[in-house]
Formats: structure tokens, sequence, C-alpha cells
């Protein structure tokens, strides 16, 4: 049985309908990749599964039907958010804003382990840490963000954009970071990406999108090797 | 010098009163990133509240520990009720709603109550003892511990504790905080409650001296925001540095600077925080906001 499954999934903002039967499965410890064009629907994809949009459909997570949860409730089962945009919490500190990342936590000793992980994973944080989240550049708060979703030690990770906004060698730097969190933590992936090249990087396979359908779903070398794909997606 | 250390202690005991507003006020924006201009009419109905369990034979510590708790309530109702509806608009709008309910509060507050004043009595006895030649009430000696107590406590509650660092999580960054796992939405009206039992201290403080009548805290909203922006908005310690610091410049102001008197000193805080905010933005105390994109 697959961590997380969506099976014709629909959404919609407002009366204009963004997802039109979105399917896609995530294995435990898997890392699966949602590619597709601006306005294929994957941001809202991630969306309807944590519950910031209502979604029609099936969307089950460790066998249970999770359509209709609270976002904090989808938290608690083990599902962490890296949303569009970072969420940078700008009047925390940044070991504040790891705190708050393991909101749900109990153990006080596990908590400290996983901040200094944290703080191991990205050195640049370990030299901002008692900086407001503000005053990070876009990087840092990036690192951040997948740091604080890291702290809720969650089963499922669901990455949005996280090269958005930044410079080549930092959004490689950020997924060479994201990558090994997923070798010594297991945590399955979910991975909203527009730059293809680095979605296949941490991704095992992945699903296209077009106008909020699930069109094509393959392995990593396939979607790679396959013409339409580099031309749609990779720029070439 | 005894003149001097009365008007001192006096200023800092108004001063103190103007504080636990202000507090009310930087706990529901450190809670919810808005400012309540109904803190004022919110602790006056507690201060009747009081006032009713008096009526019915409790005494006086009995009832305001009870009007305290049923103001927490009250506070967690308004906001899941009324202040809900209107979070995720424009921020003007609620603060708008919030003068309304200024309004709405005073009246109901006049229509239970009536607008004729009533005794209220004090925790503390009514005497003075004698400080560096000066007397001094034991009243204004009460209001300013019991202040000061509140601020070191909402400092740890803040600072030290993880529902203090939700509360500020969910007034930042709604989403982040609900990703987080946080409950948004209880941990709303746990602000606005805890809130709206601090100006029920506030009211209960207040009302033994001004008399309780509906529009008993107008002026000293007033001066509680003078404090709010004078301290900053993230800062209970600096709004209660700069609430002491109004209640002694109006008091000493009014006696020691012949044109102003007791007619201007209501000028004094606002003259203060034109100075501050043209060389400080941010407040005495507050943190500059940088946004760095």
């Amino acid at each position: 049985m697959p961590l997380l499954e969506l099976e014709g999934v629909t959404a919609s903002y407002d009366s204009v309908q963004v997802l039109d039967g979105v399917s896609l499965s995530v294995p435990e410890r898997g890392a699966v990749g949602v590619l597709g064009a601006n306005g294929a629907g994957k941001t809202t994809t991630l969306r309807a599964i944590t519950g910031v949009v209502r979604a029609g459909g099936s969307i089950r997570f460790d066998g249970r039907d999770i359509r209709g949860l609270r976002p904090d409730q989808v938290a608690a089962l083990g599902i962490a958010h890296v949303p569009e945009g970072r969420g940078t919490l700008g009047d925390l500190s940044v070991r504040d804003n790891l705190r708050v990342g393991a909101y749900l936590g109990k153990d006080k000793a596990g908590i400290a382990r996983d901040i200094d992980y944290c703080l191991e994973l990205f050195p640049q944080l370990r030299e901002r840490v008692k900086s407001n989240g503000s005053a990070l550049s876009g990087g840092e708060q990036q690192m951040l963000a997948v740091a604080r979703a890291f702290m809720a030690k969650p089963r499922l990770l669901l990455l949005d954009e996280a090269s958005l906004g930044l410079a080549p060698s930092t959004a490689k730097n950020v997924y060479q970071a994201i990558r090994r969190l997923r070798e010594e933590s297991g945590i399955a992936m979910l991975v909203v990406e527009q730059n293809a090249n680095l979605a296949f990087s941490l991704v095992d396979s992945a699903t296209v999108l077009e106008t909020g359908r699930s069109v094509l779903t393959g392995p990593t070398e396939e979607l790679r090797a396959m013409d339409e794909i580099r031309r749609a997606y990779l720029g070439g | 010098m005894g003149t001097f250390i009365q008007l001192l202690i006096d200023g800092l005991s108004t001063g103190s009163i103007y504080a636990a507003l202000a507090l009310a006020i930087v706990l529901v924006h450190q809670a919810t990133g808005m400012v309540n201009f109904a803190q004022g009419a919110m602790a006056v109905l507690s201060g009747y509240i009081a006032y009713s369990l008096l009526g019915v034979g409790l005494p006086l510590i009995g009832a305001i520990i009870g009007a305290v708790v049923i103001s927490f309530f009250v506070g967690a109702l308004i906001e899941r009720l009324l202040i809900r509806r209107f979070e995720r608009g424009d921020e003007h709008t609620a603060v708008v709603v919030t003068i309304g309910l200024l309004t709405l509060i005073t009246g109901i507050c006049a229509w239970f109550w009536s607008y004729n004043n009533q005794l209220f009595p004090s925790l503390f006895p009514n005497q003075t003892i004698p400080v560096f030649g000066a007397s001094v009430s034991l009243r204004s000696l009460g209001t300013i511990i019991v202040i000061l107590v509140i601020m070191g406590l909402l400092q740890l509650l803040f600072v030290g504790t993880k529902l203090g660092l939700a509360l500020r999580a969910v007034s930042i960054n709604q989403q982040s905080a609900a990703f987080a796992g946080m409950p948004v939405g209880r941990l709303l009206m746990v602000g606005w409650g805890l809130a709206s039992a601090l100006g029920a201290v506030a009211g209960v403080l207040v009302a033994p001296q001004l008399t309780l009548t509906p529009g008993m805290m107008d002026t000293a909203l007033v001066y509680a925001l003078a404090a709010v922006i004078l301290g900053g908005l993230s800062s209970p310690i600096g709004v209660v540095a700069a609430a002491g610091i109004i209640g002694v410049l109006e008091n000493l102001a009014a006696v020691y600077v012949p044109f102003i008197g007791h007619d201007l000193k209501v000028a004094v805080p606002f003259l203060l925080i034109f100075v501050v905010l043209i060389l400080r933005p941010q407040g005495l105390f507050g943190r500059k906001a940088v946004v760095r994109v």
C-alpha cells in the first residue's frame, strides 16, 4: 500500500476548475516529482493534500481518507508542507522558527538533537541562528523552511518550488541538502519543481500534470529520455 | 522634594493603569497581529461583572477572580463569533470593527448598569506610608506591584513557553503555524481570552479610583495606545516603561510647567509620541522590521 495515494482529485478556486483528475501515489520512503507548466495545478495539488483548498476525489494517507481535514490536523498525521514562498516567520529567530516546526514534538532532548542536525545540514543557518527570519537571504529562508518542516519529524514531506527565485548555485545547494536529508531520514517526498533537472536529481519517479490532470507517470530515467518531456519542461 | 516623590509615585500608579491596558493591547497584537480599540471597553465590562458578583454576595477577591475568569471566556467568544469573520480580510476593516465593538460594549454596560457612577471597593487599604518624606498611598504601590508582576509573567509567557511561541507564530503567519500542526483558531481564541482577562485586572484596579462608569476607560485607552506606540508593539517591558514615563511626565508637567497645568497635560504624551516617532519609528523598545526580498 502506498503511503500517499491521490485518485481523481479535483479542486477549484471560486468557480475556476484548477484540478480535474489528478492521480498519483508516493510509496513509503519514496520520492515522487510533480512536473508541469505554469498553471498546470502542481501547487494546488499540494494545497489539496494539506487541506488548504477543498478537494474532490480521493486522498488517502496511510490508508486513511484525509480529505476535509484542516491543515493542522493533516500536519498532526505526519505530513509537512514546505510552501511556495517559504512561509518564513519573519519576527522569530531562526532557532524559534525551528522550535515552531517542532510544535507537535514532545521530547525535548529529541528536539534539541533535531535542531543540531538541521544546523549541520544547513551550515549557513548555524551562523544566523539568532537572527530574525526576515533578515535571512532567500536561499537561507528556503533552507529554514525545509529545516522547519523536518523538525516536525514527518513521514511525508511536500516540497513546493524550493528553487524558486534562487541563484542556480544556491538552488543546487538546497537540493543537495534535501537529497542528503532523504537518504539519512527516509522521509517520503512529493516534490513540485519547475526545474525538471533539479527534480530528477531528487526523485525516483514523476507525474506530469497538464491543465489539472495527470497525463503521464513513470520512473525518472524514462521521463528524462522522452522527447516531449524534454521539450516541454527541460527547455531543450 | 516631598512633592516631587509624591508626584513620581502617583505618576507611576496612573501609568501602571495605562500599562495594564497597553499590555492587553500588546497581547492581542502579539497573538493576532491586530490592534483592539475595544480593549478599554472590555475592561469596563469586566469591572461591571466583578461589581455584579460583589452584588450577589461574593467577597472582593472572589469577585475579581470570577470576573477575570469570565472575561477570559468573553474575550475568546468575541474572537470566535465576531473578529474571526474579519481576520482574513483587510486589516483596516478589523480595526473599524473593534471601534464598533467599543461603542457596542459601552452601550451594553450603560443599558445593564446605567450611566451613574458606581462605587467599587479597592483591594488595597486606603492608607498612606511615608517614603523619603512624601506620603505615598498603599493603593498606588499595590497597583504598581500588581502590574509589574503581570508584566513579568507576560514576558515569561512569550519568550519562555511553548504557548507563547505558538501565539507569536500564529500572529506572524497563520499558514506556517497551521503547517506546523498548531490549531490556529483555538490559539486566536486563547490570545483574545488572555488579553480580556488582563483587561479585567486593569478594570478592577482603576474602578476604585475613578468609580465605575461605562466610559471609565476612554481616557485611559488613549494613554494606553500612546504607551503602545512609544514602547513598541512587540515589547511588554517596553510598553510598561513607556506607560510609566507617560504617567510621570504628565503629572510633573502639570505641576512644574506653568502654561501646561492640569488642562493641557493630556497633550504631553502626544508631544512625546511625536518626538519619538520622528527619532525612532519602531518605538523606544520595539524591534525594527526589516524586509528582505
